[in-house]
């Protein structure tokens, strides 16, 4: 416990649970604009900077990297993201499969890959740079959650409680304050266990993503920083997920090599494995009194279009340009109509994802020949019927719907 | 598109039964009714008396939740207008510092407080003596320093003290002669400052939504809360203005956006509105 007798209490504007991805860009989202937070995590800054502590990568969508330039986290990873220039996606064996070039479109790179440990990285940098404007509560444990008028209160394990006008939690899929608020949450697990490895190559990637339906769910090959890495997203039964995990290297390799084929060379493993069960999980309500769910805790969605950090960084670029308009027209932070705009807004948009990757996922996992055929009749029209192919790509870059301003490189 | 305006009562709020608060209402400033001011100070055993309604007053949830979503945009007005009018840069902390405000009508701060936190000076002034009440408590609550007094206008007229801005939101369609409040408000405006008001218009729209919309039909407020008769229309809410010296400078509606459930700044000026005016 580092519970100290003196400074039991705090008070603040905003809290923000959990100093992750999601939690750590809020925190300098707004720090950007002047306004101060006070992030709370449950592990000392350090230790998620490991390499193992998050071995997976991140797709993030072009409007994803315009936002994690306005907040001042680009400079710290273009050196080490890796532009994805074409993404191909094909059914299995099958010879039909589409073709996404960024020249298509002519607006730069598809999206890049971001290694997670190289993001925390540059998220813990920028904290310490902002400490003025970001007070960091680490260690400590969430143990509960009550509003009174006018503030909202986080107890900690360690007794000291922190009263605020405004509660963001991004603790992720398992959330205590959201629990504690009662805000609910509906989905259903999906069976599938995501495996995730790095994988050296002596063949270079070309900046090419791939997306390999299998029978047993989407396998992604995603191109790393170098030319010469990738990471791996093998969707695979929950069953067997356990028998390819406690596989040897040797072995483990083989069965990678099987599936990703002949292009990339001779294939080595780097670094552990990593593995996360896989569902899709929503909150029915966002905002409750002072409490606003963002990232994870709001939505957790199947990895197959790789765009679950992408909904959790138009979550925090919805939100920062919400509460620096609260606080600059010197209003409550928690003034509704700000928080319900942020929830009509996302709920919307994270639902529609949510739909379309519970879809995807169910046409695609599976080897029933006439969905297969209908299946891989639709790519083909997509692939060859160029504005329907705009369309999805743009999809795919994040630059459709009404984007917050952060993500359209406007100042707020 | 519109759907409804804001009010206010012509009574306190005490006199009004608690299941009639579920529409946009503010406790109302009647310049005709004004009783003598009591002692303004809060006494200790006042303020249990208070808390309790002011705890409804700023519980951005509860019942003034439609007041409170009708807010910003109009302090937006405001702020956006002072800020081009006095040459701040509103990407500085307090950017309206050194400027004196009074709000005509405050109920229970809700305008007052978020101009304190942009830097003004802010006076603000009401006729019911449990509106200062509550606006006081919470203001001490919230760390500001605010001039809250149970008065009217004329009162301060006979102090030489004037204004750099003047806000009358929302109040002159409550008083019986709106030429002589008009001119008391306008009158306290200081050289090079300027005037907000804000109102309802005097159409066939704004007796269809607000008065029969808002009563009748969606049960916002009780029925007989308003008299359409005195809501006012904006020539002669510039005429009053221009009767106290003020040159008018600026028109805009307030319409309500059914389907984004949100209050905008626009051009419509067929209920809702708000006027900027400035003295040389």
């Amino acid at each position: 416990m580092t519970a100290n007798p003196t400074h039991t209490a705090i008070a603040t504007d905003i809290v923000i649970v959990g100093g992750g991805l999601v939690g750590g860009s809020l925190a300098l989202g707004l720090a950007r604009h002047g306004v101060k937070s006070t992030l709370v995590d449950r592990l000392p800054p350090a230790a998620s900077i490991s390499p193992t502590f998050d071995g997976r990568a991140s797709a993030i969508s072009a409007s994803g990297q315009t936002l994690l330039a306005a907040i001042g986290l680009w400079p710290h990873l273009a050196a080490r993201a890796q532009p994805i220039l074409d993404i191909r996606v094909s059914d299995g064996p099958s010879l039909l499969f589409l073709h996404y070039d960024h020249r298509d479109l002519g607006e730069g790179p598809l999206g890049y890959m971001v290694e997670n440990r190289h993001l925390r990285e540059a998220i813990a940098a920028e904290i310490t740079t902002n400490s003025a404007l970001i007070n960091v509560v680490a260690p400590a444990t969430v143990r509960g959650f009550h509003q009174v008028a006018d503030s909202a209160v986080v107890e900690l394990a360690d007794g000291r409680e922190i009263t605020a006008k405004l509660v963001i939690t991004a603790e992720g899929k398992a959330s205590t304050l959201r629990e504690a608020a009662g805000l609910r949450v509906t989905g259903w697990n999906y069976a599938q266990t995501a495996i995730v490895a790095t994988i050296a190559h002596t063949a270079p990637h070309n900046g090419i993503a791939h997306e390999r339906f299998l029978p047993a769910g989407p396998f992604a090959i995603l191109p790393l920083q170098g030319g010469h890495r990738s990471s791996l997203v093998w969707t695979e039964a929950q069953s067997r997920a356990e028998h390819y995990l406690a596989l040897c290297d040797d072995r483990f390799v083989s069965e990678i090599a099987e599936r990703v084929g002949a292009f990339l060379g001779e294939l080595s493993l780097v670094g552990p494995r990593f593995s996360y069960p896989l569902g899709l999980q929503f909150a029915a309500g966002y905002v409750k009194g002072r409490l606003v769910l963002t990232g994870d805790s709001a939505h957790a969605i199947h990895p197959i279009a790789g765009q679950g950090l992408n909904l959790g960084l138009r979550d925090v670029a919805a939100l920062v340009e919400i509460l620096v308009d609260n606080v600059h027209l010197g209003l409550d932070p928690a003034h509704p109509t700000g928080l319900d705009r942020y929830e009509r807004w996302r709920r919307a948009d994270n639902l529609l994802m949510a739909g379309v990757t519970d879809i995807l996922n169910r046409l695609f996992s599976n080897d029933i020949a006439a969905v297969r055929l209908a299946r891989d009749v639709g790519l083909g029209v997509i692939n060859n019927i160029a504005p329907v192919k705009r369309f999805f790509m743009r999809h795919a870059m994040g630059t459709v719907g009404d984007l917050p301003k952060l993500m359209r490189g406007v100042g707020l | 598109m519109h759907l409804v305006a804001l009010y206010r009562l012509n009574k306190p709020f005490s006199e009004v039964g608690q299941h009639e608060y579920t529409g946009l209402i503010t406790v109302g400033f009647n310049l005709m009714i004004v009783q003598p001011p009591p002692s303004t100070s809060v006494l200790p055993d006042e303020v249990a008396k208070f808390s309790a309604i002011a705890d409804e007053w700023w519980d951005p949830q509860g019942k003034f939740k439609p007041l409170h979503k009708f807010n910003p945009e109009r302090i937006r007005y405001v702020r956006d207008s002072m800020a081009a009018h006095f040459s701040r840069d509103l990407a500085q902390p307090n950017p309206f510092h050194g400027l004196s405000l009074l709000d005509v009508g405050c109920g229970g701060g809700l305008i007052a407080e978020p101009l304190a936190r942009l830097g003004f000076n802010v006076t603000a002034i009401d006729a019911s003596d449990k509106n200062i009440g509550v606006a006081k408590l919470h203001a001490a609550k919230s760390g500001l320093e605010i001039n809250y007094d149970c008065m009217p206008p004329e009162q301060l007229l006979e102090s030489s003290q004037r204004f750099d801005v003047v806000l009358a939101l929302e109040v002159v369609e409550h008083v019986a002669d709106v030429t002589a409040f008009l001119n008391t408000v306008g009158r306290l405006v200081a050289p090079g400052g300027a005037l907000v008001g804000a109102t309802l218009n005097r159409t066939l729209k704004s007796l269809a939504m607000a008065k029969f919309g808002a009563e009748y039909v969606l049960r916002w407020l009780p029925i007989g809360t308003h008299d359409w008769r005195k809501f006012v229309r904006p020539s002669e809410l510039a005429a009053g203005l221009r009767g106290s010296g003020l040159a008018v400078q600026d028109l805009k509606g307030m319409s309500y956006d059914l389907f984004r459930d949100r209050w905008l700044i626009s051009d419509d000026l067929d209920i809702n509105y708000m006027m900027l005016a400035t003295r040389a």
